[in-house]
């Protein structure tokens, strides 16, 4: 379980251009669901996403991980909670041009070391269980916008993380793709991995299978 | 093939070449010697001092027999040679740098 | 261990990658580094060989020359002031050169004449670099035995002959059993024939060598009887060659002493590092190849930041991005050294560095063929490898830094956008 204690964020502290993205927000992500943060842009949904995934920290307040605390944490303990507990999925798919797919889906691992034949392995697995394995070694500018997601969903499995993070990740979706996405975030679930997604996308926050909606409005949770 | 593995090659190979290329060389020395010596023997038997490397003018071929004032007598113009006047310095003790 | 290992791998693997996505601009880079490396490296070798050559071989050079200097000029020495070199004390013996320059019009060059020594070289023993000359008392008596000037192959200097280096022989495409034409010093025509040739493996001391008999020699130039080239002196003691010169010089004020470790010292000077054209040349080299590697790695393309932020955004953290970029620059830098290395001993050593050539030879028409001893100075490549690939791999991570350090929360927001 994921619990966030009043955090705040400021950007730009001290400057004309300071700006303050979250308010004091208080909650806990409660594993093995699906949590969805949504409301208007600059209502503080990406960066609320970022300080849970450990990709950022707060200006003020406290972040816990089952009951550890990491808001402390330095830079490199941080660093390896948040590549081994999360796997982000991005808006864009955000692959690397110019390799394959299959090597995209193995990048997140390479500065652990692990043996290749091992990790080449699992990464095949993977994509096989997404229906990729025909486009393992194909060039990412060859691949669909759908074959794509699913490579970048992929790659955030490689590490076998609890959570999965998706920030919007059916807005350059069609509807088809989309609830081929939700199916997937069902299939995350069965796995036993918590999920939080941030999209103003109804098809996404009205699916059965988001267990909770949580809304944010000037970097407050709206009741 | 990994690409790290190719690069690995390529630098082995390198690695390899310039071993022998460093064989070659020491075999050459030793080689080398039969040449080295017909020049000493020559060097001592004519009383020569200096390399015929650059006969185009007086202090080019005899650097060191030359004195001070060569450099600037053999063209017309008075030009220093080049590029072999640029190559070779006074000899050691000849002038100082003035601070 | 086995996991660094293996993560070096990786890291490799991807930079790799990122290398061949942008062929054409890497390999020119590439191919421009190389050919920086085999430049200097061609430089280095062919200066050092032939500086070691020359000290080693003029090991036999005459202990001391004595020139005689007039006006500031090296003027022709007296052969009366042999007898005042004689009787210094610590010279062992005193011997005298004829040699001088000719310039032959048809074919542009000069030569070097020489009269050899009569005299039989006496070997010293074993230890003493120097050798005898026996005295001449009286040049002209020793004529008259007729004994045989220079042998080589069993050709011999006699008068109206005379044996030639092999860049002589090149020049004018002549050889032995012809004859040459030479103007005296009075304008009377001289025919001399070619009895013989110098050995080719000695060319570069004797490429441009004539030896001649010395009346012959005292006919081309008009040098009257009394006259000599300059004086040669051994000593009985070489710890005290400096001694000696200086009383020689006390003792003949017009005269120039050059000592044997002069010469030696010259040629180890010679193509210096500090002199004359190798600064220009090595130091622009060098200075460019700096300015177009911070060049080239100073400004980040927006690709190469969109993907350094995606890398942070997987889960790379800082210092495996930096660990990518010196990856980056040391791959490129460690293969064309290697090969600029490589090129340039084949360049020196097998092909006698003939790039270099045309600059070499200069206005010289005569230029000695010979292939450069393989005395390699690992100092220098060790100076040559850091002044190369430090900077590169420098230029390479340092100004990623910036973007190496972006958090991953910025990088996902912009490349998110």
């Amino acid at each position: 379980m994921i619990e966030l204690v009043n955090v705040k964020k400021v950007f730009n502290a001290g400057r004309p251009s300071e700006y303050s993205a979250l308010n004091g927000i208080s909650l806990n992500i409660e594993e093995n669901k699906v949590t969805v943060l949504t409301g208007p842009s600059g209502s503080g949904k990406t960066t609320l996403l970022s300080i849970i995934g450990c990709m950022s920290r707060p200006t003020a307040g406290r972040v816990k991980m089952r009951g550890r605390e990491i808001t402390s944490l330095p830079e490199r303990f941080l660093t390896d909670v948040r590549r081994k507990s999360f796997g982000f999925i991005f808006q864009q798919h955000n692959l690397i041009n110019g390799i394959t797919a299959l090597e995209n889906v193995m990048l997140p691992a390479y500065p652990l070391g692990e043996r290749r034949s091992a990790l080449k392995e699992r990464a095949t697995r993977y994509l096989g269980q997404l229906n990729l394995q025909d486009k393992a070694s194909s060039q990412i500018e060859w691949l669909s916008g759908g074959e794509a997601q699913r490579v970048g969903i992929v790659r955030a499995l490689i590490n076998n993380p609890a959570t999965i993070i998706a920030d919007e990740p059916t807005a350059h979706l069609d509807t088809k793709l989309s609830h081929r996405f939700m199916e997937i975030v069902e299939n995350f679930k069965a796995e036993g991995r918590t999920v939080l997604i941030t999209s103003h996308d109804p098809l996404v926050y009205k699916s059965s299978t988001v267990d909770r909606v949580i809304k944010l409005r000037d970097g407050q949770i709206e009741e | 093939m990994r690409k790290s593995t190719q690069l690995f090659l390529i630098v082995a190979a390198q690695l390899v070449i310039a071993a022998l290329l460093w064989v070659h060389g020491s075999l050459s020395a030793a080689d080398s010697e039969r040449r080295l010596a017909e020049e000493r023997e020559l060097v001592g038997r004519l009383m020569l001092t200096d390399l015929a490397l650059f006969t185009e003018a007086r202090y080019t071929r005899h650097l060191s027999q030359a004195d001070l004032h060569t450099p600037f007598q053999d063209f017309p113009m008075a030009l220093e040679h080049f590029p072999s006047g640029s190559f070779v310095q006074p000899a050691p003790g000849h002038f100082q740098r003035v601070p | 261990m086995r996991e660094w290992i293996e993560k070096q791998r990786y890291i490799i693997d991807f930079t790799l990658s990122s290398l061949l996505r942008r062929k054409v601009k890497n390999l020119g880079l590439w191919v421009l580094y190389m050919l920086v490396v085999f430049l200097l490296a061609s430089v280095m070798f062919y200066t050092h060989a032939i500086k070691k050559e020359a000290v080693d071989v003029l090991r036999h050079s005459p202990e001391i020359i004595v020139q005689r200097i007039i006006a500031g000029r090296h003027d022709l020495f007296p052969v009366r002031y042999l007898d005042i070199l004689k009787r210094i004390r610590g010279v062992e013996a005193v011997g005298t050169r004829l040699w001088g320059y000719y310039y032959d019009r048809s074919s542009g060059a000069n030569y070097t004449l020489l009269v050899p020594p009569e005299q039989e070289v006496v070997k010293e023993d074993a230890g003493r670099e120097s050798r005898t000359v026996t005295v001449e008392q009286d040049p002209k008596a020793l004529h008259e035995e007729h004994r045989p000037l220079f042998a080589t192959d069993g050709a011999t200097v006699e008068p109206g002959s005379v044996i030639i280096g092999n860049g002589i022989a090149r020049v004018r495409q002549a050889g032995p059993g012809e004859f040459m034409i030479f103007r005296a010093h009075d304008g009377k025509v001289m025919s001399l024939k070619i009895a013989g040739l110098l050995s080719s493996s000695s060319e570069l001391v004797s490429s441009d060598l004539m030896l001649i008999t010395e009346d012959d020699f005292r006919k081309v130039f008009g040098i009257p009887d009394d006259l000599v080239t300059d004086a040669v002196v051994s000593v009985t003691n070489p710890e005290e060659v400096t001694t000696v010169s200086m009383k020689i010089s006390k003792q003949l004020p017009d005269s120039r002493p050059i000592v044997r470790d002069e010469i030696r010292r010259t040629y180890d000077s010679i193509f210096n590092w500090r002199g004359g054209m190798m600064i220009v040349i090595l130091s622009s080299a060098v200075f460019a190849f700096v300015i177009f590697a911070w060049d080239k790695a100073s400004g980040l393309s927006a690709g190469e930041k969109r993907e350094i932020g995606i890398l942070k955004a997987i889960g790379w953290e800082t210092s495996d991005i930096i660990l990518m970029k010196f990856w980056e620059g040391a791959v490129i830098s460690l293969t064309a050294f290697f090969a600029g290395v490589i090129l340039a001993y084949i360049h020196v050593f097998f092909t006698s560095a003939m790039l270099f050539e045309p600059a070499l030879k200069g206005w010289s028409t005569l230029f000695p063929a010979f292939k450069p001893v393989p005395f390699i100075s690992a100092e220098q490549l060790i100076v040559l490898f850091f002044l190369t690939v430090v900077p590169y791999t420098m230029a390479t991570v340092v100004p990623s830094w910036r973007a190496a350090t972006i958090d991953p929360d910025t990088a996902m927001r912009q490349t998110g956008e």
